[in-house]
């Protein structure tokens, strides 16, 4: 088992590499860097000035050194500008060159420093990731119950009218993307348009102190989308149970259904959903973009938007990282708990 | 929760029983008429072709028919109890408790996430509601009971990690938890090897009488029902046409179809030459194309017109004389039932030419990294397929392949038609070596030369493709013809051939029936002009009213084409019909070669002798040496040293000193062209005795 998992981590590490490498490239294309030049000196640049700020400034290197640099395994660069001025990349402000590291790269924990936030990224990234990871938190636990019930309810008499109308609910939550179940929902249960007003319609407060009032609408839009997905694979999984044959053994032994479905199907429906609920994690960044960004809650998504809107190239490298990095590790997960669920697998 | 009290007369009571399944389309009647009975400690079987509603009726007991199934006529008494009257509640009462069932395949009825404890203790628990303690010491003493070694580890498995003969004994263990009164058993030892499913019967009869269980046999397989029943009930077509004692079905039987059914299976005596089989013309009616009047009637050599098809339902009239045999024909007391078999086409026996395959010494050993999953890592284990094969074929010769599952029949075939590389030796075709060249690599002549005829026919088809295309297709690649028309042509040629009509030539697979596929199937097999057909089991998955057709055919294109064919099976009785030399296998080791006459009688290597003891006859005559082979196979991965067979065999005393455990036993020459590889000494050899003898009429 050990042994499969230092296997799976370095694949991990190998497409964690190639995944930065692509996100590197591509925010650090020219038409980017001339963006990046004329915002961080001035709008009117010639063509020449902005060649000379950015070549003073090491961003014309060669793509693989810079993101060995980014990286931190390359040692930073030193260079003399044109205007006589020496700059190194490790250097802090106003830190003499020659007491600056060789090295600061994302492995020496130098993520970079944001343009927009003005702050260090590893900073603004581990707190917004804390903000998330409190949306996940609920989401998951809103969702991954409920679809579950709802799949196992509808699969366990495929074909009964219980199942054709929590299908017809599960599909119709799947087809709702949030920007519309949201601006729904808040419609709905958050302005004045329908009287309602349970709920608010920001969750901005929620960052400092999380309520049922002012967190319950973001997580439900979120929640709401990725259950119907599972919601049906889970049915679809159970449905197909129901109908093998050890199944038919169990009743003829004179299990009575309640113990059919809990005893004898649940675990064998389970496998397959538990791969697509691990699968979810990524959907779900997918979704906290939007739903952060709707909803005014400052985490990960958030960010991701404002640096992507601004041209921060630091720290829209950096939330890919983690984008990356959160993707790969849910696999993993995924791939060791399907080994647990499901006995004819084994690693060891 | 107890079970109900004794009661006085019949188990299970089924009373002109007749069960619908209903589609959109319309009433799909599946069982009509039907009436059984089982006294206690009674064995019944229920024998018929697939779709003649045997399991259903089975079903049909237990109540568990699906949402589209339903009974709309008749009865079903258990215990003089209506059981289609009783409730849910008291349904679940009896099921496994009361009546307990035995499924066809063992892997599929066991869950395969929880241990087979707790599947076994799970019946008491809920029937007697026992503690898990008892349940457990309840479950141990049954597993001992079905033989299973080590039982305590056995419970802590999970069903994958057993074989499945003793996955078949488990799902025996949890029918047999409760102490049931009725046990169904749904064709049990299909999916089994021959020697393991004697293993099983064996266990079935002695439970049966130990407990004094009564039992429903459900099979396809008369030479099972012989063995193991006291009455039988053959069914055609969702009726019952003749039910009545082994004794007096067997012997006298008094229904057309019965008759019929007999003289399409090899019973020991008939030949391919001189007594050829009879096949059952016509096909299977499909449920909703029944026939007017008879259901056999299209197909029955007795049948008058204008009687016969009367829209009119047939009754089961009583034979007198007899105990309770019954049998629904209209003709049955005008029938001439000692009649002797009318002269089927006998043919001479063909003459064999000059070899054209030869084996020398071929070797086919496989890597396997120890962990398949995560690969790569680790040690590899080597699992010896085939170990040294030596054999020669000539023309227009059928040389049979036999032996158990694992054996090595199969990757044997696999390097032959260059699907696998030979790890050594050599296989020559018209002395040119080809156990190097894999199939891609192989020119069209040496593909076109040796062709195969799969198992299963359902699966080798191409399901959207007309069976012409698809036959065409074969004749592109093989390079036959210049133009699309001369192909056209030759393909209605091999249509002829293999008696197919040629309108079938636009057909989809789908509309055809099994046997109709195989026909298909040996069509694009000798496409090419194949001089050498490997058959792997080509008719183990046909019903056996098809089997003997599709055999003779294959026995006729052979005698016109002086095709060499190459016959894999585990199915002794067929073997022993059409083959001229027998090849008996191993683990890998070929154990014995032979005329077939000199392998079917004694000396015998003690494999075959168990293997032939294992084949059950369908003929009262017969008298059996009664040989069970203990335990399963060795796995090929870890194989014993010495013999490959000295772990199961029953004369490894006879053999001084440890030489079965340590040296693999040379190839003798026992007469000219039988060779054993045994180290038994020749006087005890020359000492066995016939397995199958048939007692005098």
């Amino acid at each position: 088992m050990g042994k499969f998992i230092l296997r799976r981590i370095g694949v991990m590490i190998l497409t964690a590499l190639c995944l930065t490498f692509i996100v590197f490239f591509l925010t650090n294309l020219y038409p980017n860097l001339e963006k990046f030049a004329k915002t961080q000196g001035n709008f009117r640049m010639s063509d020449e000035e902005v060649a000379t700020f950015l070549n003073n400034r090491g961003y014309l290197q060669p793509t693989v050194t810079k993101y060995g640099q980014w990286l931190g395994v390359l040692p930073g660069y030193v260079i003399e500008g044109t205007d006589g001025k020496v700059r190194a990349r490790c250097a802090a402000p106003n830190q003499p060159i020659e007491e600056a590291p060789r090295f600061c790269g994302v492995l020496q924990g130098n993520w970079g420093f944001s343009t927009t936030i003005k702050e260090d990224v590893g900073g603004i990234i581990l707190e917004k990731l804390g903000l998330t990871g409190i949306l996940m938190f609920w989401v998951m636990l809103l969702m991954v119950p409920s679809a579950l019930i709802l799949g196992v309810l509808a699969g366990m008499r495929e074909g009964s009218r219980l199942d054709r109308s929590l299908s017809t609910f599960s599909i119709s939550t799947t087809a709702t993307p949030e920007y519309v179940s949201g601006v729904l929902f808040i419609a709905i249960f958050a302005s004045s348009a329908v009287g309602l007003k349970w709920f608010k319609g920001t969750a901005t407060s929620a960052m400092d102190n999380v309520t049922f009032e002012n967190f319950f609408l973001p997580v439900l839009t979120i929640a709401a989308y990725g259950m119907g997905y599972i919601a049906r694979m889970t049915r679809a999984s159970m449905a197909e149970v129901m109908t093998s044959q050890y199944i038919r053994t169990a009743r003829l032994k004179g299990v009575s259904f309640p113990n059919i479905v809990m005893k004898h199907a649940l675990r064998n429906a389970l496998i397959a959903p538990f791969t697509v609920i691990m699968l979810q994690f990524p959907w779900l960044l997918n979704g906290v973009v939007i739903v952060e960004t709707l909803f005014n809650y400052k985490g990960f998504g958030w960010t991701l938007v404002l640096a992507a809107g601004n041209n921060d190239i630091e720290l829209l490298l950096g939330v890919s990282v983690i984008s990356v990095f959160v993707v790969l590790v849910t696999q993993l997960i995924s791939d060791i708990g399907y080994v647990y669920l499901n006995p004819r697998i084994s690693v060891s | 929760m107890s079970q109900t009290p004794d009661h006085e007369g019949p188990i299970l009571e089924i009373d002109s029983l007749s069960i619908s399944f209903f589609t959109r389309l319309r009433e799909i009647p599946a069982v009509m008429d039907f009436s059984v009975e089982v006294q206690p400690g009674e064995a019944v079987g229920l024998v018929g072709e697939s779709g003649c509603g045997k399991s259903t009726v089975a079903l049909g007991v237990m109540q568990d028919l699906g949402v589209n199934g339903r009974i709309v006529g008749g009865s079903i008494k258990f215990k003089g109890r209506d059981l289609g009257k009783m409730s849910a509640e008291e349904l679940r009462d009896i099921r496994g408790n009361e009546i307990a069932m035995i499924y066809q395949e063992p892997m599929a009825s066991l869950n395969p996430a929880m241990k087979i404890g707790k599947q076994l203790m799970e019946v008491p628990m809920i029937h007697e509601k026992v503690s898990e303690k008892e349940a457990y010491q309840r479950a141990l003493e049954v597993v001992r009971d079905v033989k299973l070694p080590d039982p305590e580890r056995i419970l802590k498995s999970f069903p994958h990690q057993l074989s499945g003969g003793q996955q078949q004994r488990i799902v025996i263990a949890m029918a047999l938890m409760a102490n049931p009164s009725l046990l169904i058993l749904d064709e049990p030892t299909t999916a089994l090897d021959v020697t393991v499913e004697a293993a099983v019967v064996e266990l079935v009869k002695e439970l049966g009488r130990k407990y004094g269980t009564s039992m429903l046999f459900i099979s396809h397989n008369l030479g099972l029902v012989l063995e193991t029943c006291d009455r039988i009930c053959v069914m055609y077509s969702g009726e019952a046409v003749e039910t009545g004692s082994i004794k007096d079905v067997f012997d006298k039987m008094q229904h057309p179809y019965t008759q019929a059914l007999f003289r399409s299976i090899p019973l020991p005596g008939a030949d391919k030459n001189a007594r050829p089989l009879v096949a059952i013309p016509g096909n299977f009616p499909l449920p909703h194309e029944r026939p007017p009047g008879c259901n056999f009637g299209p197909r029955c050599d007795y049948f008058q017109d204008g009687r016969c098809n009367q829209d009119i339902a047939i009754p089961m009239e009583p034979i007198t004389g007899d105990d309770r045999h019954f049998t629904r024909c209209l003709r049955y007391k005008e029938i001439d039932w000692h009649a002797p078999i009318k002269a089927a086409k006998q043919t001479a026996a063909t003459e064999k030419g000059d070899v054209i395959l030869k084996m020398d010494n071929l070797k086919k050993y496989y890597e396997v990294a120890a962990n398949a999953l995560f690969g790569a890592s680790g040690a590899t284990k080597v699992v010896k397929a085939n170990e040294t094969l030596t054999f020669e074929a000539r023309e227009s010769e059928t040389l049979a392949i036999v032996g158990e599952s694992g054996c090595g029949k199969s990757t044997f075939a696999k390097v032959l038609m260059g699907l696998e590389t030979a790890t050594d030796g050599q296989i020559l075709l018209d002395n040119k070596n080809i156990e190097h060249i894999p199939i891609q690599s192989r020119d069209t002549k040496t593909v076109a030369d040796i062709q195969m005829v799969f198992q299963n026919p359902f699966d080798t088809l191409n399901p959207s493709m007309t069976v012409g295309r698809q036959i065409m297709r074969a004749l592109e690649i093989f390079g036959h013809g210049k133009s699309d028309d001369d192909r056209h042509k030759e393909m209605m040629r091999l249509l002829d051939l293999v008696k197919l009509p040629r309108e079938f030539a636009d057909r989809m697979p789908r509309q055809l029936s099994g046997g109709q596929k195989q026909r298909v199937g040996i069509a694009r097999a000798f496409a090419g002009g194949a001089r050498i057909v490997v058959a792997d089991e080509p008719v183990s998955a046909l019903d056996v009213s098809v089997q003997a057709a599709v055999t003779d055919l294959l026995m006729e294109i052979q005698r016109e084409k002086k095709t060499t064919l190459l016959f894999i099976s585990h199915d002794l009785s067929i073997v022993r019909y059409l083959s001229d030399r027998v090849m008996v296998m191993y683990l890998g080791h070929v154990v014995e070669l032979g005329t077939t006459e000199q392998v079917f009688s004694p000396p015998y290597h003690p494999y075959t002798e168990a293997l032939l003891s294992a084949v059950p006859i369908a003929d009262t005559h017969v008298e059996k040496k009664h040989i069970v082979l203990e335990g399963d196979v060795p796995s090929a991965m870890n194989p014993p040293p010495g013999c490959p067979f000295q772990t199961r065999c029953r004369w490894k005393s006879q053999v001084p000193g440890n030489l079965c455990e340590t040296e693999v036993p040379p190839v003798r020459m026992l007469a000219e062209g039988h060779q054993v590889k045994c180290h038994l000494a020749d006087d005890i050899l020359a000492r066995m005795e016939p397995v199958i003898k048939i007692a005098a009429e």
